[in-house]
């Protein structure tokens, strides 16, 4: 375990001196402000959204807006910003053959490469959801929350309600962050995987909404992006969660397993 | 990693067998063979594209071999990375992440080493290699020579009993070039093990004892590189009034051991040593044959080298080194 520590360590640290970890982490940060600021100056809001309409009674509607208009592009991109980079980085700087060759084994890396992938993605997510908290709560106030079965609950209640909502959102979040992976293993290319991620995501969105193939809707990851739903309502509705899990991690399992595989067996011929 | 337990650890620093690497139609390598002992300074000669790297990217594990073997220290770099223990190098131009200072790239390396290399050995390496002073900038404004430096440094770091040079001095400026070797025999007298590719002839004349030169993917040649030069000397170029009667007074003289061949303008006498030289010119003389010119012929380590690399030449005497 000691030397996927280290692998872990290290990957935080070079994410850190890279420009790539904080456009990302920037967008997540600027994004709820802005938001914030345009709720500040006009009196509607978004109201076909779920939480659209309670955006000027309490900031915790903020971030739940914030995640379902996040999900069409910008969070997967954000997500695939660094999981598209990390490996194909590595490539790219000729590198692999350096780190390959100290006393590290392949699958040491790999898994300490996993990690720090799911640790941006989920620094970037907790980051926008606490900006939009906070900075929402400062606009809108923190005030008791309307749920989606129409109760109202309180602000602490909301609270706790919105942290666990961003908890599940993470599920599928960890999928494109596979996805994401596999690419920049594969591809070796940073820009292609980063892009091709994006393009997986908006292609299940397309086939979400294309008509008469509805059947397969709840077997997109763009679909367990609002399964988080669930928990807005009362009593709690687990089915979509426990979905987004399973449907979350048939995409994840196969696309890291390809990765790792791969990533094991290549032929490190650059550099 | 389980099944590297039970290979037998050996003082063998490589033992390459077969080794074949094809990539399509096109074969790298092809069934190269060698052994580099304990402490030799092993030149791996070549020109350019005669897959030296590829067999030095097989050799640390980095790519699978099509067929054949690699044992370093007696173990498979292929079956994990415990094979890589005491090993130490780098294939073609040494690679570090840009963006990060000389000193935390080798503090990155140190990390994956397991071996908790300190401030104070990261110091010492950096003080080898002479770039202490710029170890605070960034990889990405280094110079192809800086950049080689921190190679060897990182190389360094783990202490090794091996090290696996790839063209260390290519791309160098004449005085880097010269402190590249000097360093590299500076190592070499510390007792490790050095196995260097090179294009450069004068290089490996100047560095190591042992030489194995590849043409094409094979090896022509494998051994030392005194037995080398050795088949280049003995030969003796005789040109006289009467070459018909000189060939045959030469093959008729005891002491000239080889066959008398006829190249150019003149005679090629093989296996001679001086004193025999000697008689012959006597005989010669006596046989009514003046000498026009005897004098001997020592093929420059040079033509042997081009001779095994770049195809067959009718009067260089090589076929007793090739193996």
């Amino acid at each position: 375990m000691g030397a996927v520590a280290t692998v872990y360590r290290w990957e935080l640290r070079k994410l850190r001196s890279q420009k790539r970890t904080y456009l990302g982490l920037g967008a997540a940060v600027v994004v709820p402000v802005l938001f914030v600021a345009a709720v500040a100056s006009r009196p509607g809001g978004p109201q076909d959204v779920a939480f659209g309409k309670y955006i000027h009674q309490t900031g915790l509607a903020i971030p739940l807006v914030l995640l379902l208009f996040g999900s069409v592009w910008m969070y997967p991109l954000i997500t695939a910003l660094v999981a598209g980079d990390i490996v194909a980085a590595e490539d790219n700087n000729g590198t692999l053959k350096t780190i390959l060759t100290r006393s590290v084994d392949r699958g040491q890396i790999f898994t300490g490469k996993a990690l720090a992938t799911a640790t941006y993605a989920i620094t970037a997510i907790v980051l926008t959801c606490t900006v939009a908290i906070v900075a929402g709560s400062i606009v809108s106030g923190f005030n008791p929350l309307t749920t989606l079965s129409g109760t109202r609950i309180s602000a602490m209640k909301g609270l706790g309600l919105v942290v666990a909502s961003m908890g599940v959102y993470l599920i599928p979040i960890m999928a494109v962050a596979s996805i994401g992976l596999l690419l920049s293993t594969v591809t070796r290319n940073s820009a292609a995987a980063v892009v091709g991620t994006l393009m997986f995501s908006l292609l299940l969105q397309l086939v979400g909404i294309l008509p008469g193939l509805g059947s397969l809707h709840p077997y997109l990851l763009s679909t367990q992006f609002n399964s988080w739903q669930g928990l807005l309502r009362e009593p709690i509705d687990w089915a979509p969660i426990v979905r987004a899990v399973w449907v979350s991690l048939l995409y994840a399992v196969p696309a890291l397993g390809v990765a790792a595989l791969v990533f094991l067996r290549r032929d490190v011929d650059g550099g | 990693m389980p099944s590297v337990e039970h290979q037998a650890d050996t003082d063998v620093p490589i033992e390459v067998r077969d080794l074949v690497k094809t990539y399509g139609d096109i074969t790298a390598v092809d069934g190269v063979s060698l052994t580099v002992e304990a402490g030799d300074v092993f030149g791996y000669l070549g020109p350019n594209g005669a897959g030296k790297t590829t067999s030095l990217r097989m050799m640390l594990g980095l790519i699978r071999p099509t067929s054949g073997s690699v044992r370093l220290f007696g173990r498979d770099p292929l079956l994990g990375v415990r094979a890589l223990d005491g090993v130490a190098g780098f294939v073609e131009a040494p690679r570090f992440y840009p963006y990060l200072p000389g000193r935390k790239n080798l503090e990155l390396l140190a990390g994956l080493d397991r071996l908790g290399a300190d401030r104070a050995k990261i110091d010492e390496v950096l003080d080898v290699v002479e770039l202490r002073d710029r170890a605070k900038d960034k990889v990405g404004g280094y110079s192809h020579g800086m950049r080689q430096r921190l190679g060897i440094a990182a190389a360094l770091l783990r202490d090794p009993r091996l090290l696996l040079l790839d063209e260390p001095a290519t791309g160098l400026d004449p005085a880097g070039m010269r402190d590249m070797r000097l360093l590299v025999r500076r190592l070499a007298d510390s007792g490790m093990t050095v196995m260097l590719s090179s294009h450069l002839l004068a290089e490996v004349e100047e560095l190591c004892n042992r030489v194995a030169i590849v043409r094409s993917g094979s090896i022509v040649y494998e051994g030392s590189l005194a037995d080398l030069k050795r088949t280049a000397s003995g030969t003796w170029r005789l040109r006289t009034t009467d070459d018909e009667r000189a060939a045959a007074v030469s093959a008729a003289q005891p002491g000239i051991e080889t066959e008398v061949a006829r190249v150019r303008d003149a005679l090629v006498l093989r296996g001679a040593g001086e004193p025999a030289i000697a008689d012959l010119s006597i005989a010669l003389v006596e046989s009514g044959v003046g000498i026009i010119e005897l004098t001997p012929h020592v093929a420059s380590l040079e033509d042997l080298f081009f001779a095994l690399t770049e195809g067959e030449s009718a009067d260089t005497p090589i076929a007793e080194g090739v193996s």
